[in-house]
């Protein structure tokens, strides 16, 4: 595939992405991920 | 550089994990900054974590979809989604070669002298089963009667998390010691014999098992960031691939999935100057001593 392809591709790629991320904090993602960071993870710790 | 790889992996990793006062709180770290990932494999139920672990925090928005949507937030992980996919389509798999705590772990353990062995290549395909199965298909579909699913990667396997915060938890609160079960010991289990394969094989978590590579291995042929391979420099000495900690053959092609771009073969291993790098399309190349390809020097 030529470079300028790759270029194209990686620009839009790029944009898709940040608009993914501002929709995310934009709809409260990040406070989701907050608060279960900040709680003890049971799971992860192979508890629950 | 190899020298700089290392301060910038002992940085990356006392930055994640940056909360030292847990010997005092013997809790987690509370502040906002938790809502932020980190683009290594971290767990943040580890008592200095300062970040979200990306893998976590997606399995996570999966596993309760549907209650969120039935309470009217849209939480689907796009935040998560849309964070991995910037990083991968800006350096690939670069962070698990800089960033990742938990590859740093594993670089240190194999320095334990010992006899090292290769492991077959068809099991490096082990890392998209677990993205695919334990990350997306089961906490997706997996659900109880109320539709919460579960952490299933975190949860049954994820060496990371037991090391990083079942094992140092369970000493700072000790009423959790009271709560091991099968769950747990299996969990252990599975860290004690990743430990071992760490002494003799190269980054085994990362090559087999780890979703959060997989993720970002998707992006090594087109991020902006790239390898790049001069076969009419490459003498097939295959120095690149004794000591790559990847186990990558870099002869057989750039930008492979395993690549995590640490630049040792460029630095350390390619005498011909065979390897180097480009961004955005611009090639570069670290100054270093290169020797005359032996086919042109046969040549003169």
């Amino acid at each position: 595939m030529p470079k300028g392809i790759y270029g194209k591709i990686n620009f839009y790629l790029i944009a898709f992405f940040i608009l993914l991320i501002l929709f995310g904090i934009n709809t409260g993602e990040t406070s989701a991920v907050w608060e279960k960071a900040v709680s003890l993870c049971l799971s992860c710790m192979g508890i629950g | 550089m190899l020298v700089f790889r290392r301060w910038i992996q002992i940085a990356a990793t006392l930055l994640s994990n940056a909360f030292l006062l847990f010997p005092l709180t013997r809790n987690l770290y509370q502040g906002r900054l938790k809502s932020i990932c980190v683009p290594g494999l971290n767990c943040y139920s580890c008592p200095a974590a300062t970040g979200a672990c990306p893998l976590g925090a997606m399995q996570s928005l999966f596993a309760n979809i549907r209650p969120s949507i039935q309470a009217g937030r849209i939480h689907i992980g796009l935040y998560v989604i849309g964070f991995l996919g910037l990083i991968g389509t800006l350096i690939g798999r670069m962070p698990c070669g800089w960033l990742c705590p938990f590859g740093f772990f594993q670089e240190l353990v194999f320095k334990i002298p010992s006899r090292k062995y290769e492991i077959p290549r068809i099991l490096t395909a082990g890392k998209y089963v677990f993205l695919g199965l334990f990350v997306i298909i089961l906490p997706l579909f997996v659900v109880d009667e109320f539709g919460y699913g579960q952490t299933w990667f975190c949860k049954y396997v994820c060496a990371a998390g037991t090391l990083e915060a079942g094992i140092p938890m369970s000493g700072l609160q000790p009423q959790l010691r009271h709560l091991w079960g099968w769950l747990f010991f299996n969990k252990v289990l599975i860290l004690l014999i990743l430990l071992v394969l760490m002494v003799f094989i190269r980054r085994p978590f990362c090559r087999m098992i780890c979703p959060l590579g997989a993720i970002y291995s998707l992006f090594n042929r087109l991020s902006i960031f790239k390898m790049v391979y001069h076969p009419d420099k490459c003498v097939h000495c295959q120095q690149c691939y004794k000591n790559c900690p990847m186990g990558v053959r870099f002869y057989e092609g750039a930008n492979q999935p395993d690549c995590i771009r640490c630049l040792k073969c460029m630095q350390e291993s390619c005498k011909y100057g065979a390897i180097s790098f480009e961004i955005a399309g611009i090639q570069l190349e670290m100054p270093r001593h290169k020797e005359e390809h032996p086919k042109v020097m046969s040549d003169i």
